[in-house]
C-alpha cells in the first residue's frame, strides 16, 4: 500500500515510516501541513497518517477538511496527542476514519492503518464471509466450520464477524472493543481476552487446527492454517 | 454592586497579598471619590429620594384638601349670593335689593359676609362697608382686599358687579380666619418638611449601613479567599432570605473551587509520587540493562519491561486527564437522552465472561427500560470500572450483582460483591485519586477507578455511595432521568459530599 505520513516530530515520524516500510508498504513523509496537503492532493495514497498539530499554517483538521472538500476520500487516521473525547469527536467529524492518541504502540497503528485502508476499498455488501473452512452466513446468522454448525451467542457472532472481516490482519484489543462493543475506553482488565478465549472454545477447540491466533504484543489474527 | 466589586478587586490584590492580617471588609469609611460609586450610598440616596417624593405628594394632597377646599367654598358662597341678589334686583329693583342686603347682614351669624351697594358715584346705599375699597378697580372682577368694618380690620375676598342703572355691588367674605389657618398649615408643613428631611437622611444612612453590613461578610470572605484562605465561607443567617440564597450560592461556588483546587493539588502530589515510582522503575531497568545486560536477549527483555512500565504511566496519565476533563464539566455538552438498560446489559455481558473465568457468577437485575439523560460513554466507563473492581476483589465462588432501577427522578445503579469490602474508616477517601485500600495493595490497578466513577456521578448531578454489603462492597451511583432536573440541580448536586455520608447500609437494595 502507498501510505502518506504527515508528522512534524522527527522521532515519531522516523519510527512510523520505518515500521510501515518494514511491514511492506511504500511510505511518503511530509513534516508540515502545506507539503502534506500538496502530496495528499496530487498523488494517490491508500491511507494517510495525519498529525493534528502541524507547522506551516495548515493543521491536521484544515488539511483533512480541504482534502474532503476536493472529494478526495483517502482513508485518514489521526495520530494526535490531543486525547480528550471532544478532540476525537472533532477529528472524526472533520472526515477522519480513525483516531489514535499518542503515545501509541506501533502494532496498534499498523493494525488500524491496514484495517482502515482495506475498509476504504469498499467491497460492497456481503452476505457470506469465508476464511479457510470457516463460513459465516450474514443473513441467516449461521456459522459452519468444515460443514459442522457452530452455535454462537449474538456477541460471539459479532466478534467472529469482525475477525472474519479483518481476516489475515492483526486486530488489536482496542479495535475489538470499539468495533464489536462500541466502547471507547480502556478497560483496566483484559476482558477482551476472555471473550476471545470463549470464542476459541467453540471455533477452534473441536477442530484439529486453530484459526484464531494471538499476535504477541499486538492482538489477534484470524487466518487459515498456513499451507 | 458592580462598582463595589471592581473596587474590592482593584484595591484587593496588592494589599491582600502583602498583609493578610490587614484584611477588612471593603465596606469601610467612605472616601469622597468612593462615595458616588458606593452601591450603599446609591441605595441610601434612592431611599431618601423616594421618601422625599412621598412626603411632598402627601403635603400637596393635605394642602389641596384643606386650604384649597376652604378657598373653593368661599368662592362658591360668593357666587351663590350674587346669584340670589341679582335675581332680586332684576325682579324688584334697587329698593328690594337694599332690603335683602340688610336682611342677609342681619341673618349672618358668622359675621363674615361683606356687602356694599353704591350708586354710580360710589356713594354707599347699603352694606356693611363704609366706602368702596380703593383697591377694587373696575378691571378685576375678583380681588382680595384689606377692609375695615365696625372698627375691625380684616382680609376679604370680594367680587364686584356692575348693575344696570349704574349701581355697583360688592359681595365678599371675610377670610381673616382662613388666612390664619393657612399660615398655621404652612408652618406645620415647613416643620414637617424638616422632619422628613431628617428622617430621609437618617433612613438613607441606615439603609447604607444595613446594606453594608449584609454584604460585609460576603466581602470579607471574598477578601480572605483572594488572599489564599480557601476554607472561609459566607455566613448563612438562617432567615432563608435572598441574602441567604446568595450566601449559599457563593458557598457552593467556593466548594467547587476548593474541590477543583484540591484536585489540582492531588494531581501534583500524584505526579510527584505515583508517577515518579514507575518512571524510576523503568529508568532503573534501562540503566541496569545498559550496564549489566548479558547479550541481546537480556537487553530486549529489559527494554520490553521498561516499555510496559511506560505504558502503565501513560494509562495513569490518561485516566488522570479523563477525570480532570469530566470534573471540568466540559462533557456536559454531550449530554443526551438514552436508555440505560441495554447499556448496562451490554456491560454485564462484557464482564460476565470475565467473572465466569474467575469462578464468579455475575447476576444482572436490571429494569426493562431505564430512560436516562447524560453522557452514555462516561456512564459506560463508570459502570465498567465498578464491575471491574467487583470482579477483581471477589472471592471465587461468590456472586457479583448489578442492579438498576428507576427511583423517582433518578436511576440507581448498584454493583455489589462479596469481596473484602472497604473498611468504614477508608470509605470517605476511597474515591480520592490514587487511594488504594489495604485489600487493593496486592492487586494491579492505579487507584483511579473510583475517582473516575465519582467524577462521572458528579457530572450527572449524582453521587457515588459506598456501602457495606455485609460482607463485601456495594457501590451505588444515581443518575438523572431528565435533562431539566440535572440542569436545575447542576450547581448544588455536583458538590462533593463525603462518600459514605448518606450511606445508610441497605437503604436501597435490601
Amino acid at each position: 500500500m502507498r501510505i502518506l505520513v504527515v508528522e512534524d516530530d522527527k522521532d515519531v515520524a522516523g519510527f512510523v515510516v520505518k515500521g510501515l516500510r518494514e511491514a511492506g508498504h511504500v511510505v511518503e513523509h511530509a513534516d508540515n501541513g502545506r507539503d502534506g496537503l500538496f502530496l495528499a492532493a496530487s498523488e494517490g495514497f491508500d491511507a494517510i497518517v495525519l498529525d493534528r498539530m502541524l507547522p506551516g499554517g495548515i493543521d491536521g483538521l484544515r488539511l483533512l477538511e480541504t482534502l474532503r472538500a476536493q472529494d478526495n476520500n483517502t482513508p485518514v487516521l489521526f495520530l494526535s496527542a490531543m486525547a480528550q473525547v471532544d478532540d476525537r469527536v472533532k477529528g472524526l467529524q472533520a472526515g477522519g476514519d480513525d483516531y489514535l492518541t499518542k503515545p501509541f504502540a506501533f502494532a496498534e497503528l499498523l493494525a488500524r492503518v491496514e484495517a482502515m485502508a482495506r475498509r476504504g476499498k469498499g467491497e460492497g455488501p456481503q452476505t457470506k464471509l469465508v476464511t479457510g473452512d470457516l463460513e459465516m452466513e450474514l443473513l441467516s446468522r449461521s456459522v459452519k466450520r468444515a460443514g459442522q454448525k457452530i452455535d454462537l451467542q449474538p456477541r460471539e457472532f459479532r466478534l467472529l464477524e469482525y475477525l472474519m472481516r479483518h481476516a489475515g490482519q492483526v486486530v488489536t484489543r482496542t479495535m475489538l472493543l470499539e468495533g464489536v462493543w462500541d466502547y471507547h475506553f480502556d478497560p483496566q482488565t483484559n476482558v477482551i481476552d476472555v471473550h476471545v478465549s470463549r470464542l476459541r472454545q467453540k471455533v477452534d477447540k473441536p477442530f484439529p487446527t486453530a484459526l484464531i491466533h494471538t499476535v504477541r504484543n499486538a492482538g489477534y489474527m484470524l487466518r487459515p492454517e498456513q499451507p | 454592586m458592580a462598582g463595589e466589586a471592581t473596587i474590592a478587586k482593584r484595591g484587593g490584590a496588592p494589599q491582600g497579598g502583602a498583609k493578610r492580617g490587614g484584611l477588612l471588609p471593603r465596606i469601610g469609611p467612605l472616601v469622597p471619590e468612593r462615595v458616588l460609586r458606593s452601591a450603599g450610598v446609591r441605595f441610601g440616596v434612592i431611599y431618601a429620594g423616594l421618601f422625599g417624593l412621598s412626603a411632598f405628594a402627601l403635603a400637596v394632597f393635605l394642602w389641596w384638601s384643606t386650604a384649597g377646599v376652604l378657598e373653593r367654598q368661599t368662592d362658591a358662597a360668593i357666587n351663590a349670593d350674587s346669584q340670589g341678589l341679582s335675581e332680586r334686583y332684576i325682579d324688584s329693583g334697587v329698593g328690594t335689593l337694599i332690603e335683602t342686603i340688610d336682611q342677609r347682614l342681619a341673618g349672618n351669624v358668622d359675621d363674615d359676609a361683606i356687602y356694599l351697594l353704591t350708586d354710580a358715584a360710589f356713594h354707599r346705599l347699603a352694606g356693611n362697608l363704609e366706602r368702596w375699597p380703593p383697591q377694587v378697580t373696575m378691571d378685576d372682577e375678583w380681588s382680595q382686599v384689606d377692609i375695615s368694618r365696625a372698627g375691625i380690620h380684616g382680609l376679604a375676598r370680594v367680587r364686584q358687579f356692575e348693575l344696570l342703572g349704574g349701581f355697583h355691588l360688592l359681595i365678599g367674605r371675610d377670610i381673616q380666619a382662613r388666612a390664619q389657618m393657612r399660615r398655621l398649615l404652612t408652618d406645620a408643613l415647613i416643620w414637617a418638611a424638616g422632619i422628613a428631611l431628617i428622617l430621609g437622611v437618617s433612613g438613607a444612612w441606615a439603609v447604607r449601613r444595613l446594606f453594608g453590613m449584609t454584604i460585609a461578610d460576603v466581602s470579607a470572605t471574598a477578601a480572605a479567599i483572594s488572599a489564599g484562605d480557601l476554607t472561609r465561607r459566607v455566613r448563612v443567617t438562617g432567615h432563608g432570605d435572598e441574602f441567604d440564597d446568595l450566601a449559599e450560592t457563593i458557598n457552593d461556588m467556593l466548594e467547587r473551587i476548593a474541590r477543583l483546587m484540591d484536585g489540582v493539588r492531588q494531581v501534583s502530589n500524584a505526579i510527584a509520587h505515583d508517577l515518579r515510582t514507575p518512571i524510576a522503575r523503568a529508568r532503573a531497568r534501562l540503566e541496569d540493562a545498559a550496564t549489566h545486560a548479558q547479550g541481546e536477549a537480556d537487553l530486549r527483555a529489559a527494554l520490553e519491561r521498561a516499555q510496559a512500565d511506560l505504558d502503565g504511566v501513560t494509562a495513569v496519565f490518561q485516566a488522570l486527564l479523563r477525570i480532570a476533563e469530566i470534573e471540568a464539566g466540559a462533557r456536559r455538552s454531550a449530554f443526551a437522552a438514552f436508555d440505560l438498560a441495554p447499556v448496562l446489559l451490554d456491560l454485564a455481558d462484557l464482564y460476565g465472561a470475565l467473572a465466569e473465568e474467575k469462578g464468579l457468577l455475575l447476576r444482572a437485575d436490571i429494569s426493562a427500560s431505564l430512560p436516562s439523560f447524560g453522557d452514555r460513554e462516561m456512564v459506560q466507563q463508570a459502570v465498567a470500572n465498578l464491575l471491574d473492581n467487583a470482579v477483581k476483589f471477589s472471592t471465587p465462588g461468590s456472586e457479583v450483582v448489578i442492579r438498576a432501577r428507576a427511583d423517582g427522578h433518578v436511576t440507581l445503579v448498584a454493583v455489589s460483591d462479596r469481596g473484602p469490602g472497604i473498611p468504614e474508616a477508608d470509605r470517605d477517601h476511597a474515591a480520592e485519586r490514587f487511594f488504594r485500600g489495604e485489600a487493593a495493595r496486592s492487586t494491579p490497578g492505579s487507584g483511579l477507578g473510583l475517582a473516575l466513577v465519582q467524577a462521572v456521578a458528579h457530572l450527572h448531578g449524582g453521587e457515588l455511595r459506598l456501602e457495606d454489603n455485609e460482607p463485601g462492597l456495594r457501590a451505588v451511583i444515581d443518575l438523572p432521568t431528565h435533562p431539566t432536573l440535572s440542569a436545575a440541580e447542576d450547581g448544588r448536586a455536583s458538590l462533593p459530599k463525603p462518600i459514605g455520608e448518606n450511606a445508610t447500609p441497605g437503604r436501597f437494595w435490601t
